[in-house]
Parts: C-alpha cells; structure tokens; sequence
C-alpha cells in the first residue's frame, strides 16, 4: 500500500527521497480482529502443548496412590465428550443464524451451547470432586498433579467460554446482530472450536491412553 | 482512502460456513470419537500399544476434521497468515512434546536405575 507513496517519492527528482509513509493506510475497524484472535489462541495452545508435555512426563509417577484404572470412568468421559461435541454443532448452528441474520435463533442456539457446556463443566466438577473424596488429590501424586492442571486449565478455559457467551447473549439481546456483535460471536466461535480440538487430546492421551497403562 | 478501505475491509463470517460442512464435521467427529471409545472399553485389541496408535491416529484425524470443518481453516484465510501461524505453532508444539517425552524419558532410564518400575514408563 506503501509502494506509490515511496515511487513517486523518488521518481521525483527535484525533492529528497521519502522512504516512510506519508499516511498511514487505512484499517477498517476490526480487520485485523480475526487473525489477532487466531494468533492468541495459537499461543493458548502451546501453553496447552506444554501442560500436555507435563502430563507425558509426570503422568506414570503414581507415588504409589490410584493410577488412571482406579480413578476414571470412561462412560462418564463419553458423556462429557458428547457434552463438548453437541456443543460444538450447535455453536455453527448459532453461526449459521447469525449469518442469516435472525437474533431469536442466534439467541437460541446460544442459550443451547451455553446448556451443553454447563452441562461439561458440571460433569467435570462431579468428576473431580469425587476424585478428591477418594484422597485422589492434586497433592496425592505428580500424576495428578498434572492430571488436575491439564483438565483443570482446560475446565477453566470453557468456564471463561461460558462467560463470555453469556455476555455476548446480554450484548445481542441490547444491540442486536451488529457488526462488532458478529465480529465477537466469530470470534468465540473460534474459541469454541478450538478447545473442542483440545479435548480431542484430553480425552485421547489422558483418559484412553491411561486407561490403556 | 477508499481503497485502502477496501483493500483491508473483509466480511467477518466466513463465506463458507454453511451447514452441509457443520453437518459432515459432526458426523465425521461423532465417528472419530465413538470409535476410540468403543476400542479401549471393548478391548477388542489385544495389543495396547497397537491400540495407543490407533487411537493416536484417530484423534490427529479428528484435530485435522475440526480444524477444516468447524475453524474454517485453509490456505487462503487471512491471507495465508492463518495457516502460517498455524504451522509455525505445531512446529513448536511438536518441539515441545517430543523434546520432553524424549529427553525426561532418557533422563528416567539412564540415571535413576532401581527406582522405577520400567513397567510404567510412558
């Protein structure tokens, strides 16, 4: 965008050079929010890439406590994963909505996300708290100690997913399907998606893969 | 400026979005997650570790899946700078894990002899 400014500039032969931009170019509002948002939650993956790696190396050291076969329930995992898949679906279909421009289902399909997500999150708090009733605590063994942050961080995450849907619900609901609403709704569909991607290598190296020890 | 305007501005819904595509992710994914399921809880395989790879496979599929179907992602988004950042992470991602896998598992088997079960070791 630059390229005319700096060529004329030194075509010119009456006037020094210019080798910086006379004007910034213009950015539309917003333009860059995508690939902003895209590339935070790349470095959110790696510190996801990094607590997986602790639970590769710790993940064996029991401490002589309860290992993977003692404490976790595969049905209840293929319940919380369907949770996180149905959630997934629904979130495109709220998209979809939005791209047609209807708020009453936009707001619908929200309000159905945010249900399945609950719905993760309370079968997870189920999960640990009654590991933690068994003495399986995060202080028990290295394993759970890297059990707890790896699940935990990623908990967290949909936790801070279902905050943010909330608020974009309230924000549709006052403003309607505006372009800084769609803009936002992308943007936590992509966040959305991605920790469905994260739980893909949850439920596959943490619970099958310790099932299989 | 209006250019420029132009040049920059972008629909901020993917064009592509559309609900064939979310429909084939889901069934791909349900088909990807059921079968891991069914092959640990069933224990149809004997071997673990046949199984560990087979379900290793099936989750990378099933990342690539979502990745295509439901983050939109491909080579033109963004104008590539998606992709980029995407395959600059892995690079790092895959550093990350079997630099830690590899160097902590050496560490376990050459220099604490006796205090682990060998069984064990990831």
């Amino acid at each position: 965008m630059s390229m005319p400014t700096t060529a004329m500039a030194t075509t010119d032969s009456g006037t020094a050079p210019v080798f910086h931009l006379a004007e910034e170019h213009v950015h539309a509002e917003g333009s860059s929010t995508m690939l902003g948002f895209w590339i935070y939650l790349m470095s959110d993956c790696l510190i996801f890439a990094i607590l997986f790696a602790v639970y590769g190396v710790l993940g064996a050291n029991y401490a002589a406590g309860p290992a993977p076969k003692d404490l976790f329930e595969l049905p209840l995992v293929a319940v919380n994963t369907s949770m996180l898949l149905l959630s997934s679906i629904t979130y495109g279909f709220a998209i979809l909505a939005m791209q047609n421009g209807r708020i009453g289902q936009t707001q619908f399909w929200l309000a159905i996300t945010a249900v399945f997500g609950l719905g993760f999150v309370g079968i997870e708090l189920h999960e640990f708290a009654g590991m933690i009733h068994d003495g399986a605590t995060p202080s028990r063994s290295a394993f759970l100690s890297s059990f707890f942050t790896l699940v935990g961080t990623h908990g967290l995450h949909v936790s801070c997913g279902l905050i943010w849907m909330a608020t974009l619900m309230v924000q549709v609901a006052k403003h309607g399907l505006v372009e800084a609403n769609r803009r936002r709704l992308m943007c936590l569909s992509m966040f959305w998606h991605f920790l469905d991607v994260i739980w893909i290598g949850v439920f596959t190296f943490v619970y099958l893969m310790g099932m299989l020890r | 400026m209006s250019a420029n305007i132009h040049a920059h501005g972008r629909d901020t819904a993917p064009a592509h979005a559309t609900f064939r595509g979310y429909m084939t992710g889901f069934a791909l994914s349900v088909i990807l997650t059921a079968v891991p399921f069914w092959l640990v809880m069933s224990g149809v395989i004997s071997s673990k570790q046949a199984t560990a790879a087979i379900i290793l496979g099936f989750a990378v599929v099933q990342i690539i899946v979502h990745m295509i179907y439901f983050l939109h992602m491909d080579a033109k988004s963004e104008g590539g700078w998606s992709m980029m950042a995407l395959i600059f992470s892995l690079i790092l991602v895959v550093i990350v894990l079997t630099g830690s896998l590899w160097v902590m598992y050496n560490l376990d088997t050459n220099m604490m002899p006796g205090m682990h079960d060998m069984s064990e070791m990831p």
